[in-house]
């Protein structure tokens, strides 16, 4: 038996459960639909999930309940629900799981969510890569439909909600609210400056909620147990609820582990993913997908919920635990996820544009021990000078794992600066030398 | 032509969207699947059905790297980099399969069967390394079961070893 109860996991940790619509409504699927359309006003469905605590499980955290709220309650034309399954943040892997294995349950959450707003339009925005889940979905879509669950006068109420699935097509930037409504409209995937906000002007340019996946599969729960009980779970007040963390790296047993918010990382580590996989250390963990900055073995007894974690200097994000061994190479490492950053900084500001590709040249020559100290002093003035001057967060992103290796593992690069200097490799390069 | 061979599939993508455009990123999936790669005539042809310019298909077109503008092999292998990947070997996995298949990333053998491509992040951290071939996910490779896949592949066009529904780990009772 699992120590902590799942709720979002709890029907595909069954055997056998497949996922189908009769499956689903054995488990009491679709019971919180019932209960709420035409029973209960779409303004007290806001303020239950308002009450509850929920907070976007995407990255941000933003109170679900008060992104609804945002929408302008006298607009008359259409309004939109947009899912946001474009799951790319790496380390993250758990609307996947939900999606594949529970498609239902997000229906569910969508449909609730879609009543909430008055949306009678919405969109799953799945990334291209998951051709599995967007098929997955569609087949259950399909038997929703059938039953009377999706489209026209939803189970006699009046109400109709229809969903579709939108598949992107291999762009990170994509899972940025305003770039996903960009991509959703046949453009490239470029954020919006905001103001305005998507929920007043959004998709088509009408109000629009974005929300995602694992979010929308915590409504149907909310509905059927409550606000209260909802809130007692995890690390109340400000951070309610489980969430599905995604542990990867070095540990016995990466994978997804749904545990209440504010259990400790050494909790999640080494006892829900068995610990380490061999006899060394850990040396570094990101604790919540790439754009967080890496912690130290001294944050193991930090919880896991949005404030500690902001608190430690970093952030928990998507909730993407990577966990790495001694003897792991930091600056490779920081390298590494600094190349993603650079392969998909979608050029609409200069400071990401340019910079990210500035990062990886300084960053490839220090690797390849053609550094120089003054490099040092380089990284941290351009990372100084590309978050916070861009139209989205990803400028913020794209800094974390260069400024958190050179402040927790500086030595390391500077072994690598020193080895060149000893070698005495460094020598004017030719101009337009690429590394 | 699409639009001849394809009409009642393009309606129906058509009719999902009050605004034409959003059906650009589908309808060039469509010709991805006809061809095996965006063509320069497919993409006029979307312009005219959305009554786009030309440009403004292309310009999307570009921005998207699942879209390919150029022929790929019949199998396209691509293996995440990223690094929750390199943590666990995906930069040895891609040493196999240029070794075996004497190609570098970004090459297709000369039978035309395999273009190898290294990609970022495709949401499989947990399972790592990994790649995906055309639309099915490979996870937890290891040297025998690539082998393995690389020879059903050539075989029979596919391989029982691409992952179904994900859950990982495995919930307790379920087959390994």
């Amino acid at each position: 038996m699992p120590k902590y109860e799942p709720i979002l996991l709890k029907n595909m940790m069954q055997p056998g459960y497949t996922g189908s619509l009769p499956e689903y409504e054995r488990a009491g699927g679709y019971q919180a639909l019932r209960n709420v359309l035409g029973k209960v006003t779409p303004a007290e469905v806001t303020a239950v999930v308002m009450k509850s605590g929920l907070r976007g499980r995407g990255g941000a955290g933003f109170p679900t309940g008060v992104k609804w709220g945002f929408l302008p309650k006298d607009y008359q034309g259409p309004r939109y629900l947009c899912c946001n399954a474009d799951e790319s943040e790496p380390g993250t892997f758990k609307d996947r799981q939900l999606i594949e294995r529970d498609p239902h349950q997000l229906l569910e959450g969508m449909l609730l969510a879609c009543y909430a707003i008055g949306a009678a339009s919405s969109y799953i925005y799945i990334r291209g890569e998951f051709v599995l889940g967007a098929k997955i979905l569609e087949a259950a879509i399909k038997e929703a439909r059938a039953a009377g669950y999706v489209g026209k006068n939803i189970l006699g109420t009046g109400v109709s909600i229809d969903i579709w699935v939108h598949r992107g097509a291999g762009a990170y930037i994509c899972g940025e609210e305003t770039a996903l409504l960009e991509s959703l409209e046949g453009k490239r995937g470029l954020p919006r400056v905001k103001p305005p906000f998507p929920a007043t002007h959004g998709l088509y340019n009408k109000p629009t909620v974005v929300n995602n996946v694992e979010t929308l599969a915590n409504l149907p729960h909310i509905m059927n147990r409550g606000a209260e009980w909802f809130a007692s779970i995890g690390s109340p007040p400000k951070s309610t609820g489980t969430r599905v963390f995604c542990v990867s790296g070095h540990v016995a047993r990466p994978g997804n582990y749904e545990v209440p918010m504010g259990i400790t990382f050494r909790e999640l580590i080494y006892e829900q993913a068995g610990g380490m996989r061999s006899d060394k250390k850990l040396k570094a963990f990101i604790p919540g997908g790439a754009s967080a900055p890496f912690l130290t073995p001294d944050h193991l007894d930090v919880k896991l919920d949005f404030e500690s974690v902001a608190l430690a200097g970093s952030m928990l994000g998507s909730g993407g635990v990577t966990v790495m061994e001694e003897g792991t190479d930091m600056v490779w490492a920081a390298l590494r996820l600094m190349e993603f950053f650079y392969h998909e900084s979608c050029g609409k500001c200069s400071p990401c544009r340019e910079g990210s590709s500035w990062l990886v040249q300084i960053m490839r020559r220090i690797v390849n021990k053609r550094g120089r100290m003054a490099d040092l002093e380089t990284l941290t003035d351009l990372c100084k000078n590309i978050a916070g001057r861009t139209v989205c967060a990803f400028g913020d992103a794209e800094v974390s794992p260069i400024l958190s290796t050179l402040k927790h593992w500086r030595h390391e690069y500077v072994t690598y600066i020193h080895a060149a200097e000893a070698a005495n490799l460094i020598r004017p390069e030719p101009a337009g030398a690429k590394h | 032509m699409l639009k001849e061979k394809y009409q009642a599939e393009i309606d129906e993508i058509l009719s999902r969207y009050p605004v034409k455009r959003s059906a650009l990123l589908p309808l060039l999936y469509l010709a991805q699947r006809e061809e095996g790669y965006v063509t320069e005539t497919a993409m006029q042809e979307i312009a005219g059905i959305l009554k786009l310019t030309p440009p403004q298909v292309y310009e999307t077109a570009t921005f998207y790297t699942m879209l390919n503008l150029k022929p790929v092999g019949k199998f396209h292998l691509q293996v995440c980099k990223s690094l929750m990947c390199a943590l666990v070997g995906s930069d040895t996995v891609i040493g196999w399969i240029g070794t075996k298949l004497r190609i570098k990333p970004g090459e297709t053998t000369q039978d035309r069967l395999f273009t190898l491509s290294i990609v970022e992040c495709l949401a499989a951290c947990g399972t790592g390394p990994m790649m995906q071939v055309n639309d099915d996910y490979y996870e937890r490779l290891t040297e025998e079961k690539l082998d393995r896949i690389l020879a059903d592949l050539r075989q029979t066009g596919t391989s029982s070893l691409k992952t179904g529904p994900f859950m990982w780990p495995e919930p307790s009772g379920a087959k390994s």
